[in-house]
């Protein structure tokens, strides 16, 4: 990574309460968040740590209840539709749920065509939408072809994913929440997904958050790990450091549950 | 050589489609396991894994049709029973199935113990309520489970713990065969590491003989079982020992299987995920030959046209490919 990193998003002081009163919980609280250009970052945590609820303020999805985002060094604005609209052109999201994801009632080239609007190339000759189309199946090992008149229903949940991601290079944006992609997909076509990812992360230099619970996926691709427990970051920094010389008990913890092939995996500590 | 718990010769099992047509997704697979041994099976999603532990239990229930081939438990032969035969007389006493989603099998309406009762009421009439709640608070503290659980709701328990339940439950009756299918997939980090803390246990108090484990989590089969054997398209692809099958795979697709593998050591950031190119064959009509053919890297035109045998290698190694064992060593580097 180059010393003179360009701060992408910054967030400060995040804050999140659902509920009021005897059922008041802080679901996120008093959270810094810094992501850089191109930066692959993690968030690791249990289930009920908060890591969706950051994806969601991140996304505009849900009202802060305190905090500050900033977007390009500017205070992010989506008081209106259309500026939420703007906005969501350069941050966007890949779900764990890839069946609930799709519109059952639009054709997978629909789904494909939107992006392409979106990203401003409505008045363009049909011949070049579908080669543009064609060029993002292929990008993510599909075949335009084949899927032209399918509906999301027809393909299976690797292929949804992956198409996910096409949807995602058509649209380059300068950030990617990912937001528990890969949990519901098996290991094999994890891998795949995964080397996708950081191809497009190479080619089109946009910053790739995750979120998940595999504190083994968050190793692997990450430069940076934010490890979250009960609504704040207990620990943070470079993935080589904050896994393999964690420091605080919950990570230690976290390490230890997961199974290992290279080292013996202590059973007798649950 | 001990004495083996479970065999398996040439079990071939179906789905019907309502369109009539047949779908082998089991076919022709053979197994051994001896007592005090457990078997891991790993696969992708679609490979027929969790079909081979239904199949197993020898009760078929439509749209699953058992075809032909031999489910001997502990010398006593089982394939081709009476389903009622099999549901009263073999399920729970000799093998016992956890499926994937065991813990939505509890009815929210009942207490734990009424369970319990159930299951044991059928087999030992005789006993009395006071008499099995003792002998199941004994088998809960044996097995790591505070026996106020027993008076509990499903309701009232996390669902590591109602995991557990359904484990404790599904042994009482003391199966020789444990067959737990993706036991741990719905769980997180902690709770899974309890669940197989908890079979461990129950492996090593002898309180079942065998055990078949079902996952694609690499790590965890490596970490649960003795031997792995890999499946692919309703075929086994290769079985050895947990340790080579990881490190020193010989298979092609095991190979790539294995590199898929992600764990928080040190190590695993300068190695590259190999990912398989290619999705799975239909079942419906498989490629003649080598079912791995069109997604095989070293393939040669020999293997889209034969059928492939297994090749033994040593005592407990074996594999599916048309390639020799120093071939594919010479291949692999």
């Amino acid at each position: 990574m180059n010393k003179e990193r360009k701060v992408c998003m910054q967030a400060k002081g995040l804050t999140k309460v659902y509920g009021f009163g005897r059922t008041r919980t802080v679901a996120v609280d008093n959270v810094d968040l810094t992501l850089y250009e191109g930066e692959v970052v993690s968030i690791v945590g249990e289930s009920g740590s908060g890591k969706t609820t950051i994806s969601k303020l991140l996304l505009g999805l849900t009202n802060l209840t305190e905090g500050e985002i900033y977007f390009q060094g500017e205070l992010r604005d989506i008081s209106t539709y259309k500026k939420k609209q703007e906005y969501w052109r350069n941050i966007q999201a890949i779900f764990q749920d890839p069946f609930s994801s799709y519109n059952i009632f639009h054709k997978i080239d629909a789904v494909l065509l939107d992006c392409i609007n979106m990203r401003g190339g409505r008045n363009l000759p049909h011949d070049k939408k579908v080669e543009m189309m064609t060029e993002a199946c292929s990008f993510v090992n599909l075949k335009f072809e084949e899927l032209t008149n399918k509906y999301p229903f027809e393909l299976s949940g690797g292929q949804m994913q992956r198409l996910m991601i096409a949807r995602i290079f058509l649209l380059k944006p300068k950030i990617l929440l990912a937001d528990e992609t890969t949990s519901m997909i098996d290991a094999c076509s994890r891998a795949t997904i995964l080397d996708m990812l950081m191809q497009l992360r190479d080619e089109i230099g946009m910053t790739i958050i995750f979120i998940t619970h595999d504190i083994g996926l968050a190793y692997y691709v990450s430069d940076t790990v934010y490890i979250m427990e009960k609504g704040v970051f207990v620990e943070s920094g470079p993935a080589d450091e904050v896994i393999l010389n964690p420091k605080e008990a919950y990570t230690q913890r976290l390490l230890n549950d997961v199974p290992k092939i290279y080292e013996e995996w202590d059973l007798s500590t649950v | 050589m001990g004495k083996v718990m479970l065999e398996v010769r040439n079990l071939t099992t179906k789905y019907i489609t309502r369109f009539k047509e047949d779908i082998y997704a089991v076919d022709h697979v053979s197994l051994k396991i001896e007592e005090g041994k457990s078997l891991g099976i790993a696969g992708e999603s679609g490979c027929g894994k969790s079909t081979l532990a239904l199949s197993l239990m020898g009760y078929y229930f439509p749209p699953l049709y058992y075809t032909s081939g031999d489910i001997i438990i502990d010398g006593k032969n089982i394939s081709g029973m009476d389903p009622d035969v099999v549901r009263k007389s073999i399920l729970g006493k000799e093998v016992a199935y956890i499926p994937q989603a065991a813990m939505n099998a509890l009815n929210p309406t009942q207490k734990v113990i009424r369970f319990i009762e159930d299951v044991i009421h059928v087999h030992e009439p005789q006993k009395s309520k006071k008499e099995i709640y003792e002998f199941a608070r004994d088998r809960f503290e044996q097995l790591g489970l505070p026996a106020n659980v027993l008076e509990k709701y499903p309701v009232e328990l996390s669902g590591g713990m109602k995991q557990r339940t359904v484990i404790a439950i599904s042994v009482i009756l003391g199966p020789k065969v444990l067959i737990a299918d993706e036991p741990s997939s719905a769980l997180d980090v902690t709770s899974q590491k309890m669940v197989i803390k908890m079979l461990r246990d129950l492996m090593d108090s002898g309180m079942i003989k065998a055990m078949i484990f079902i996952t694609h989590e690499l790590p965890l089969l490596y970490n649960v079982t003795d031997d792995i054997m890999v499946m692919y398209a309703g075929q086994i692809f290769e079985k050895a020992p947990a340790h080579e099958a990881v490190f020193d795979p010989l298979h092609p697709y095991s190979q790539g299987l294995m590199g898929s593998i992600i764990v928080p050591e040190a190590g695993l950031r300068d190695v590259k995920l190999a990912a398989i190119p290619g999705t799975p064959p239909n079942l419906k009509n498989p490629p003649s030959g080598c079912r791995f053919a069109p997604r095989c890297k070293y393939v040669k035109p020999i293997c889209k046209v034969t059928s492939v045998g297994m090749v033994h290698v040593g005592e407990d190694r074996m594999y599916r490919c048309v390639m020799s064992e120093e071939e594919i060593r010479e291949l692999k580097q």
